[in-house]
């Protein structure tokens, strides 16, 4: 081999590389298909660990559920962010190297396009019968009346302009294959660019309003609040709404048997402090409001718990949500009192819609619908640790400083209660009262910008898609000429340019629209071209 | 009608169907068998002119020619039976469709629970198979089909049937026409594209020398061009599906397009899968036998995303269309967990 022949700079070694020549080396390889389909697969594995284990950003209450059950698993977990795996640095590393090598691929691919759309369909090569599909046939037409006549039977195609005397007609057709092809892949850019916007700038916030009561769209209304790392509180839309009714529907009967449906919110809203309007909220049916979305996803009971201190002065009283626990609505919650003298008192239990009990089970709920409306609780007397300024939550009794309030004998004391009854706390502490029923409703409250811009790219992916599958680009070429004997020798080809295409029958239909007015020697001609094209 | 009389009435149909299928498989398979007599006499008198004995030696060359005329009838006669019985089991199993419709209250699409989901799977299985044997010329590929068909069936009898129930608030949306149907017919096409692709493995692996079945299986090019057929129809449905459909209900229902639930991801997954097949085969390197494993691990994530998904994971908002759906209703799932201040 003649490795020699050129000389190289001393200080190169073979297979060294300048700087340039590394950095060009990497782009090809990035912009490879090969490469672009390990990224794909990559990051079709990549996604996967999101899926199995529970995601701080999905659900948050199960990912610190898992965390408490796998204490040895959790610090490598949270090392490699699979709580969070779809925001990592090695996920986002994935798509933005995806992103990059569909760039590089496509770019240029869009000036090869543009200049093949400028020019003329290629010259007809001169061996068509090396081409798999093809044909050949003879007629005592002249080829001048075979060239017309596969012009005007190729008038939807591109064909080449060609000198008058030429011998052949040079046709293409589908091109805008490749434009849909282009079109899909600019499109996953505009999807991934709304899908920023919608994460960057949008946030989602969730709310328990108890029915009868309001909210106003500010922070402080929020339970959850989890905005985009651009969103800006003055962002959000001035607006009120006050949830004046709330329907619901129970089955009585059947398979579905004690199933909430038909949930209906009759809200009244008015936004900038403009005119108040009504509107029936359903899961399903949000309601937007400027460029926020209002979503009813839940419900639940508020039962309505008076306390009374050892002093006898109502020192909490007022609608308390309580969180369902499973499909029959037993619900759990507490209740604070930190106004309470001499001591602090709080509750913790259940609250049952249709409560019923037997030895087996304890007290349980038989129906979602508030047919036997009780709650069955807890109390505990001290300190219930709210006055440290620390955040706590509602949902949480802190019991490092407080007792459980036991009967004079000892025995277990419960706040048992059915709707409208009181009881009176042992040793003086205080009573209970369970003095009503409200109801509350879940609402997600959200901003999404650059919603529409990622439905327009997933549309527009869509068509390119089908462009992209589906037009088949096709070059025809007929000749003709006059042979030896004077016959017309006419010779036919179709090539197809994309993969999964067949033209055979293409070529079958030319044929035959070529020689229609040639009935006698269609048949002869006919098993000829079939014994030159094995199927 | 009652409700209870319509529910009776399709699970009567869901099992006509399946011994329809079942007398449609044997059929088919005797064609199987019989033209494996008609394919054997070639080599089989060669050997036979040789070492007399057995029972089919009487068989010359002169005498074969009737009985081989008498088994090709017999084989095209049991080929046309079998799809004959297909065709027939496929209008039963969408009657019985139409009858679960009818028997909830109020009437609703035959799909609000896994049972149901893979009753119309397989519905859209055979119907897309019916509808493309003649354009694509699929006589061969009707055991398999009806044998999978009929497999899916009787899991979906045994291990997924549920009562007929109301949706839960959830479901009950246009987009559960629009979204699930898309999803069910991607979901039949990618299983058939599935189905010749690992037929397209095996057959290149035995090349030219295939006996059995795999003889009657079309050349591997012929194989792997069907397969594409069928992805590229199944991609851009499924692409309508997951990543048009779905977001647009999820807004709707949930607040957000896109909040990587495990199903959600799940269907990306496939997605990205099938777009891997569909960019390999225009690489070379890849084209051929690795594209058909992408197509095969697809069908797999596609099935996994159905089956597992709703049995492994624990945080899925899509747990409804799992067997116990009652027991997990996403308007109570989604309020555990918040916390105010």
């Amino acid at each position: 081999m003649a490795v020699e022949t050129r000389e190289r700079p001393a200080a190169r070694r073979p297979g060294e590389l300048t700087f340039v020549e590394l950095l060009r080396w990497c782009w090809r390889q990035l912009t490879s298909m090969r490469t672009a389909l390990v990224l794909l697969l990559l990051l079709a594995l990549a996604a996967i660990p999101g899926s199995v284990i529970p995601q701080e950003e999905v659900d948050s209450l199960k990912a610190s559920q898992w965390q408490d059950a796998h204490p040895d698993l959790t610090p490598v977990y949270e090392r490699l962010g699979l709580f969070d795996v779809y925001g990592t640095p090695w996920f986002a590393a994935i798509y933005l190297l995806l992103t990059i090598s569909l760039i590089g691929c496509f770019v240029p691919r869009i000036a090869v396009y543009a200049k093949a759309l400028r020019s003329q369909p290629p010259a007809t090569p001169r061996r068509l019968d090396r081409l798999p599909d093809h044909a050949t046939y003879r007629t005592d037409e002249t080829p001048d009346q075979v060239l017309a006549r596969a012009r005007a039977l190729l008038a939807g195609q591109r064909i080449r302009r060609t000198d008058p005397d030429a011998d052949s007609v040079s046709a293409e057709r589908g091109q805008l294959r490749e434009a849909g092809n282009l079109l899909f892949h600019v499109s996953v850019l505009v999807v991934m660019a709304g899908f920023a916007i919608g994460s960057l700038f949008g946030y989602q916030g969730g709310m328990i309003v108890v029915v009868g009561n309001g909210m106003s769209n500010d922070l402080t209304s929020y339970d959850d609040f989890n905005p985009g790392s651009l969103f800006g509180e003055e962002d959000l839309d001035d607006f009120y709404l006050d949830i004046e009714d709330f329907d619901v529907e129970w089955m009585t009967s059947g398979p579905a048997q004690g199933q909430a449906r038909k949930f209906v919110s009759h809200v009244r809203y008015a936004e900038d402090g403009g005119e108040p309007e009504e509107y029936d909220l359903r899961v399903n049916h949000p309601l937007t409001i400027g460029d926020t979305g209002v979503f009813l996803i839940g419900h639940g009971y508020a039962p309505v718990i008076t306390i009374r201190d050892g002093n006898g002065d109502v020192a909490y009283s007022g609608p308390t949500v309580f969180l369902p626990e499973d499909p029959s609505f037993r619900s759990i919650g507490v209740v604070k009192a930190p106004d309470a003298r001499p001591q602090q008192i709080g509750l913790e239990g259940w609250f049952f819609p249709t409560y019923a009990f037997t030895e087996e089970t304890g007290p349980f709920s038989v129906f979602g619908d508030a047919k036997n409306p009780a709650i069955s609780m807890q109390a505990y007397v001290g300190d219930l640790g709210m006055d440290a300024g620390r955040s706590q939550s509602v949902y949480v009794l802190d019991k490092s400083d407080v007792e459980l309030v036991e009967s004079p004998d000892g025995s277990m004391f419960r706040v048992d209660l059915a709707l409208g009854d009181t009881v009176d706390l042992p040793n003086g502490a205080g009573s209970v009262t369970f003095e009503g029923l409200e109801r509350w409703n879940k609402l997600q409250v959200s901003q999404t910008p650059g919603r529409w811009l990622t439905l327009v790219g997933v549309v527009l992916a869509l068509l390119g898609l089908l462009g992209s599958l589906f037009i088949r680009p096709r070059r025809t070429w007929v000749r003709a000429r006059r042979d030896e004997q004077g016959d017309t020798l006419v010779e036919v080809a179709v090539l197809a340019r994309a993969g999964g295409d067949d033209v055979s029958t293409v070529l079958a239909d030319l044929l035959a629209a070529l020689k229609q007015d040639e009935q006698d020697e269609q048949n002869e001609q006919d098993e000829q071209h079939e014994r030159e094209e094995p199927r | 009608m009652t409700d209870a009389g319509w529910e009776a009435l399709s699970n009567q149909a869901v099992a006509g169907a399946g011994v329809l299928y079942f007398l449609a498989l044997l059929a088919l398979l005797a064609e199987l068998v019989v033209a494996r007599r008609v394919a054997e006499p070639a080599d089989a008198t060669a050997y036979e002119s040789g070492a007399a004995g057995g029972l089919t030696v009487a068989i010359g060359p002169d005498a074969e020619a009737p009985t081989d005329a008498d088994d090709r009838r017999r084989e095209a006669f049991f080929g046309r039976l079998g799809l004959l019985l297909t065709g027939l089991a496929v209008v039963v199993h969408g009657f019985a469709l139409l009858c679960r419709g009818l028997a909830a209250d109020p009437n609703r699409v035959p799909w609000g629970n896994m049972y149901e989901f893979t009753l119309s799977g397989t519905f859209w299985i055979a119907l897309l198979f019916l509808v493309a044997l003649r354009r694509f010329a699929l006589a061969w590929m009707a055991p398999v089909v009806v044998g999978v068909v009929l497999s899916l069936l009787m899991l979906a009898v045994l291990v997924l049937y549920a009562p007929i129930a109301p949706l839960t608030e959830a479901l009950n949306s246009p987009w559960l026409v629009i979204h699930v149907v898309a999803a069910i017919i991607a979901t039949a096409a990618f299983t058939l594209g599935g189905i010749s692709s690992v037929l397209y493995l095996l057959k290149s692996r035995e090349g030219a020398s295939s006996k059995g079945y795999l003889a009657r299986v079309p050349a591997p090019a012929d194989l792997d061009r069907l397969s594409y057929r069928l992805h590229a129809f199944a991609f851009p449905v499924w692409t309508f599906a997951v990543l048009i459909a779905g977001p647009i209900w999820a807004y709707e229902a949930w607040s957000r397009y896109w909040g990587w639930d495990p199903k959600e991801v799940w269907a990306l997954i496939t997605w990205v899968v099938y777009a891997a097949y569909l960019h390999a085969r225009a690489t070379a390197g890849w084209r051929g036998r690795k594209a058909a494993w992408l197509a095969i691990v697809g069908v797999a994530t596609l099935w996994f995303n159905f089956v597992g998904i709703n049995y492994f994971s624990s945080t899925s908002q899509h747990a409804y269309a799992a067997p116990a759906s009652h027991h997990a209703s996403p308007e109570v799932g989604n309020l555990l967990g918040e916390s105010r201040t």
